[in-house]
C-alpha cells in the first residue's frame, strides 16, 4: 500500500491503494467515480478512456503509481467543459446512446479530438475514434454527433 | 424464439396463454406451456381470475405533478425505457416533459403478458406490452376523470383530458396531481376506450431518449456500478474446460495479499470453481492470478473446432430430423447436376461480449435476501438465487439494474452468473456481494452462439428459378434437456436451428430441411436474433447467386420468388428499391452494390449496402433499410436500433469474429482474440426507412442483425467473384 496525491478534475484527492492497481480501478473504487468504466481491462475497447494532462489515455491499464501530478479529467467534469457540455449535448441531441455503458469513453475521446481538431474529416474521427468499442454499435450517430458539436464549438 | 412469435398469434385467439415458471419438486425450474387454460397459482392448482393489472404498480402520479412510469422489463439499449412510458403516457394524456421511468423490480404483476414470465427476448417488449400500457394509460385517466367529475359533480362525458389536467363544463380544471389521492379509491375500469391512432400526441412521433443525459454525464449507475456499504467484490476462477471440477487448491500466495477476506470452492451449474472475495476489483483479481488449482479435467469433452467441423461435415451430408417436407425429396436428384447449386457454410461460435461485463450483487440474510441484477430473466434469475440459497422466490427482493448491452448473454436459462453470486454471498452471510466475471471470464465462459453447418442442395428450374430445395443444418440446440425444450424441439429439432429457413417466405418447390442438433460440452445460448444470424444468411446468399446466375436483378429475382402473401417483405423491398436506387446507380469505382432482405419476429426488413475494399477488408460506405414493423411507436428508436443493430450484425463479419477451442479450452481471452466491430468496421451511414402502418408493432431489437452480413459478401461476390461460405471472414 502506499499513499498518492491526485489531481482528479482540479481537485486533490488522497488515496492509499497498492501501487499497481490501474487508475481505472482508483476512480471507481477509492473515488467512487463510476462514470468510467470498466470493460476490458486491457486498453482495447476504450471504455475507461479519461484526460491524462489532456490526451485521452485509457485508464485500466494505467498503474496509480505512475500518474504523478498530471491532471486527471473524467466524464464527471465534461459538464462543465465548455467542449465537454458541446458534445454531451450533441450525443442528447442526436440520441446517439442505447445501452450507454461506452458513451463516457465515447465522449471522452470525441473531446479530445474536438479540443485537437477542431473541425474533424472522417479520417480524423476514425483515427481517433478507432479505439472506443460500441457493442450496440452506436456508431454513425456518434459520427453525426461529433460533426454537429464541431459546429457549435467557437 | 420463433415459438414466441407463434404464442404471441394464439394468444390472441385465446386471451390466455402462459409461460407457467415455478419451483420444481426435484429443484430445478419448471416452465410449461397452458394454452386457453386458466393460469396455475405456484402452489398446486387453484385456479386464478383473469389478470388484472393494476394501474398504481406502473404509475405513480406525484404531488409535484412529476409522474413515475414503471418499465416492466430491462433497459439495455432497446430503448423500452421510453417508449413504454410513452405508450401509457399517450393514453393518459400525461405531460411528458413531466414523465420519469424506473425499471421494474422482480413481481408477478411485471411479467411479460405473452410470455408469463418477466423478461426480455423475443423482441417481444413492444409487441406484448403495447397493449397493456396502452390500457394502463387508459385506466389511470378513466380514474382521474371519475375524481374529478364527482368533484364538480358532473359526468365523467363532460371532461377531457389534456397534458396532465382535466377539464370539465364552465372553465373548471384539475391537475392529476390534484386528483391523483381521490383516482386511488376509484375502482379501476373494466373496460375503457382506447384511441384511435389519430388521437395519439406520442405514439408514432419522434421522442427523445429518456435516459440520454446521464449515459452521457457518467451519473446513469449500471448494475457493475453498485456500490453498498461493506460491500465486498467476488472473483471466481472458472475450469478451463466446460464442466472441469476443482481436484485441490493453495490458496497462500494468493491471501497474503492486504485485503483479501475468502477464499473457497463453490459449485458451478456444470463443475466446480474457486471462489475469491476481496475489499477491492484489483486485489480480487489479483489474488484469483495467485490461485494454484489442481483440475480435475478427466471424464469429459475436450471441444475442438477443428475436430468438430470435421464431424459437423459429415453429420451435414446425412439427412437430419425433418423441420420441413414439402413436395417431393427427390426431386433434387432428377434435375441435371449443372443445374445445381450444392453449397456448404460454415459459421462459428460467437460471443456477445456485452460492454458492461456480466454481475450480480447478493446479500443474503438468513430467512431473506437482496439482488441486484442487470437481467433480461428476472423470474427466472429470483427463482436460482432463491433455490441456492434455500429461499421462496418471493424471499428474494430483486432489483432489475441497468445493463450495459447484452444481446441475450443475460437471459440465461441456468441463471449461472446469479447463481454463482449467490452461493459466494451464502458464506458471507449479511454482507453484499457483487460477483464481477472479467472480460476474459466472458470471452472464455461459454454461452455462445452456437457454430452451425449448413448444406444446401438447390435445382434450378427452366425458368431459373428453384425446382427443388434441400438443406441440412448442424448445431447445438440451444434448450435441449431445460425446461423449454418441451416448447421449441419439435419432432427432434430445435425450432432455434432451423428458424430463418424452415419458415422461409420464399415459394421454393420440393422443399426439404432436416437438422441435427448434437450434444458438445459447450454452453449455448440465443444470439440477437437467433437462428436467424446464420439461416438468412444461408438464405440470402444463395438467392442472390441464383438471381446472379439467371442475370436477373437480385432485388427483382426476390420479387419473383417471394410467396404472394410475404406483404410485409415485398413492403420493405420496394421502398428499400426506390430509397436506394439513386445511389446503386450511381456507384463509384470500385464499389459494388449487395442487396438482402428477411423478416423475423414478425418485422419484415431490407438492406442495400454500398462495399468497397479497403485494407482487404470490406468497407460499408452506406447502408439503406426499409423496415415493416406495424406501427413504430417511436419511429426514433426504431431507427437507432437499426442503424446500430447492422453494425452489431458485422460481428460476424469480422476477421476475428470467431470464438474457437483447442484441446476442450477457448482460443481467444480478450477484444484482442475475438474482435467486435469499430467504427470503422461498421457502415458509415445508414438511412432507415418505416413502411407506414397501423397494425400492431412487431419486435426492432433483433430483426436488424439478420441482413447486413448477406447483404455485405452478396456485394463483396461481385467485386471479387468469390462466394464467401465460411465465416469469419478471414480473408476476402
Amino acid at each position: 500500500m502506499a499513499t498518492y496525491q491526485l489531481n482528479v478534475n482540479g481537485q486533490r484527492k488522497q488515496v492509499n491503494v497498492d501501487p499497481s492497481t490501474p487508475l481505472l480501478w482508483v476512480l471507481r473504487e477509492e473515488l467512487k467515480m463510476t462514470g468510467t468504466k470498466y470493460g476490458c481491462g486491457i486498453s482495447a475497447c476504450g471504455a475507461c478512456t479519461v484526460h491524462l494532462d489532456g490526451i485521452a489515455t485509457r485508464s485500466c491499464v494505467v498503474p496509480v503509481s505512475l500518474v504523478g501530478d498530471r491532471s486527471i479529467v473524467t466524464i464527471e467534469s465534461m459538464a462543465a467543459d465548455p467542449v465537454g457540455r458541446a458534445v454531451q449535448d450533441a450525443w442528447v441531441d442526436k440520441d446517439v446512446v442505447q445501452c450507454g455503458y461506452c458513451q463516457s469513453g465515447q465522449i471522452m475521446s470525441a473531446v479530445a479530438l474536438l479540443n485537437a481538431t477542431p473541425k474533424p474529416t472522417d479520417t480524423d474521427i476514425e483515427e481517433s475514434m478507432g479505439g472506443n468499442l460500441c457493442r450496440c454499435a452506436t456508431y454513425v450517430r456518434i459520427r453525426e454527433a461529433i460533426k454537429s458539436a464541431s459546429q457549435q464549438i467557437k | 424464439m420463433r415459438a414466441a412469435v407463434e404464442l404471441e398469434k394464439q394468444v390472441q385467439v385465446n386471451r390466455r396463454s402462459f409461460l407457467q415458471v415455478s419451483a420444481g419438486a426435484a429443484g430445478g425450474l419448471l416452465v410449461s406451456l397452458y394454452l386457453d387454460v386458466p393460469a396455475f397459482a405456484h402452489e398446486g392448482n387453484r385456479a386464478q381470475p383473469a389478470k388484472v393489472y393494476p394501474p398504481d404498480a406502473f404509475v405513480d402520479i406525484r404531488p409535484d405533478g412529476k409522474i413515475l412510469i414503471t418499465v416492466n422489463r430491462l433497459e439495455f439499449g432497446q430503448g423500452v425505457q421510453t417508449s413504454l412510458p410513452m405508450i401509457l403516457a399517450d393514453e393518459m394524456d400525461a405531460d411528458w416533459s413531466q414523465v420519469i421511468a424506473d425499471l421494474a423490480p422482480a413481481a408477478d404483476v411485471y411479467k411479460d403478458p405473452v410470455f408469463g414470465i418477466q423478461m426480455v427476448g423475443g423482441s417481444g417488449s413492444i409487441a406484448h406490452s403495447f397493449q397493456q400500457y396502452r390500457e394502463l394509460g387508459a385506466k389511470t385517466r378513466a380514474m382521474l376523470v371519475a375524481a374529478a367529475a364527482d368533484r364538480w359533480r358532473v359526468s365523467p362525458a363532460q371532461c377531457r383530458t389534456e397534458n396532465s389536467v382535466v377539464y370539465g363544463p364552465g372553465n373548471k380544471s384539475a391537475r392529476y396531481a390534484e386528483l391523483a389521492k381521490d383516482a386511488a379509491s376509484k375502482a379501476i375500469p373494466e373496460q375503457v376506450r382506447l384511441k384511435n391512432p389519430s388521437e395519439f400526441h406520442l405514439i408514432g412521433k419522434k421522442v427523445l431518449r429518456l435516459d440520454s443525459r446521464p449515459k452521457c454525464d457518467g451519473s446513469q449507475k449500471f448494475g457493475l456500478d453498485l456500490d453498498l456499504p461493506g460491500m465486498k467484490i467476488a472473483m471466481v476462477a472458472h475450469p478451463p474446460v466446460f464442466s472441469g471440477k476443482v481436484k485441490s487448491f493453495d490458496d497462500k500466495d494468493a491471501r497474503t495479499l492486504d485485503g483479501v477476506r475468502e477464499v473457497f470452492e463453490i459449485a458451478l451449474s456444470k463443475g466446480s470453481g474457486v471462489a475469491v472475495v476481496a475489499d477491492r476489483f484489483w486485489t480480487a483479481k489479483q489474488a484469483r492470478d495467485r490461485l494454484k488449482i489442481d483440475w480435475d479435467l478427466s471424464g469429459i469433452e475436450h471441444p475442438d473446432s477443428s475436430q468438430l467441423w470435421s464431424k459437423y461435415q459429415e453429420l451435414v451430408r446425412m439427412p437430419g430430423n425433418i423441420a420441413v417436407s414439402r413436395g417431393d425429396e427427390k426431386a433434387i436428384d432428377k434435375i441435371a447436376p449443372a443445374n445445381r447449386i450444392v453449397a456448404e457454410y460454415e459459421f462459428p461460435y460467437l460471443a456477445h461480449t456485452p460492454m458492461e461485463p456480466l454481475n450480480a450483487t447478493v446479500r443474503f440474510d438468513g430467512d431473506r435476501a437482496e439482488a441486484w441484477v442487470p437481467s433480461q430473466f428476472q423470474t427466472m434469475d429470483q427463482m436460482a438465487i432463491g433455490e441456492v440459497l434455500g429461499l421462496k422466490p418471493e424471499q428474494v427482493t430483486f432489483h432489475t439494474e441497468f445493463a450495459g448491452g447484452g444481446f441475450g448473454r443475460r437471459a440465461v436459462i441456468d441463471s449461472h452468473v446469479p447463481r454463482e453470486a449467490a452461493s459466494i454471498a451464502k458464506r458471507l452471510r449479511g454482507t453484499p456481494v457483487k460477483l464481477i466475471w472479467t472480460r476474459e471470464d466472458d470471452v472464455r465462459g461459454g454461452y455462445y452462439r452456437p457454430m452451425h453447418a449448413h448444406r444446401v442442395e438447390v435445382g434450378i428450374g427452366p425458368d431459373s428459378m428453384p425446382a427443388a430445395w434441400r438443406h441440412v443444418i448442424v448445431g447445438q440446440s440451444l434448450v435441449a434437456g431445460t425446461p423449454f425444450a418441451a416448447m421449441l424441439i419439435k419432432n427432434g429439432v430445435d425450432e432455434t436451428t432451423v428458424e430463418g429457413t424452415a419458415d422461409t417466405s420464399y415459394n421454393l418447390p420440393n422443399f426439404h430441411v432436416t437438422a441435427h442438433n448434437p450434444t458438445v460440452n459447450v454452453p449455448v445460448l440465443w444470439w440477437r436474433s437467433v437462428g436467424n444470424t446464420h439461416t438468412a444468411y444461408v438464405m440470402e446468399t444463395l438467392v442472390d447467386e441464383l438471381a446472379t446466375r439467371a442475370r436477373i436483378d437480385p432485388i427483382e429475382y426476390r420479387r419473383k420468388l417471394l410467396k404472394p402473401e410475404a406483404k410485409k417483405l415485398r413492403s420493405v423491398l420496394d421502398l428499400m428499391a426506390e430509397k436506394s436506387a439513386p445511389w446503386r446507380r450511381n456507384l463509384a469505382q470500385g464499389h459494388a452494390a449487395g442487396i438482402a432482405c428477411h423478416e423475423c419476429f414478425d418485422t419484415a426488413v431490407a438492406c442495400a449496402v454500398d462495399v468497397s475494399i479497403e485494407n482487404k477488408r470490406p468497407r460499408i460506405n452506406r447502408a439503406t433499410l426499409a423496415v415493416n414493423c406495424g406501427l413504430a411507436v417511436n419511429p426514433l428508436t426504431v431507427e437507432s436500433q437499426f442503424q446500430a443493430g447492422v453494425g452489431f450484425g458485422v460481428t460476424q463479419l469480422m476477421a476475428r469474429g470467431a470464438i474457437t477451442f483447442k484441446d476442450g479450452r477457448v482460443e481467444q481471452r480478450n477484444f484482442d482474440g475475438y474482435t467486435p466491430p469499430y467504427i470503422m468496421d461498421a457502415p458509415v451511414t445508414a438511412d432507415v426507412h418505416i413502411v407506414p402502418s397501423t397494425e400492431a408493432p412487431t419486435g426492432c431489437g433483433e430483426p436488424p442483425v439478420p441482413v447486413i452480413s448477406p447483404a455485405v459478401v452478396n456485394a463483396l461476390s461481385k467485386l471479387t467473384g468469390k462466394r464467401y461460405r465460411s465465416l469469419p471472414l478471414v480473408s476476402l
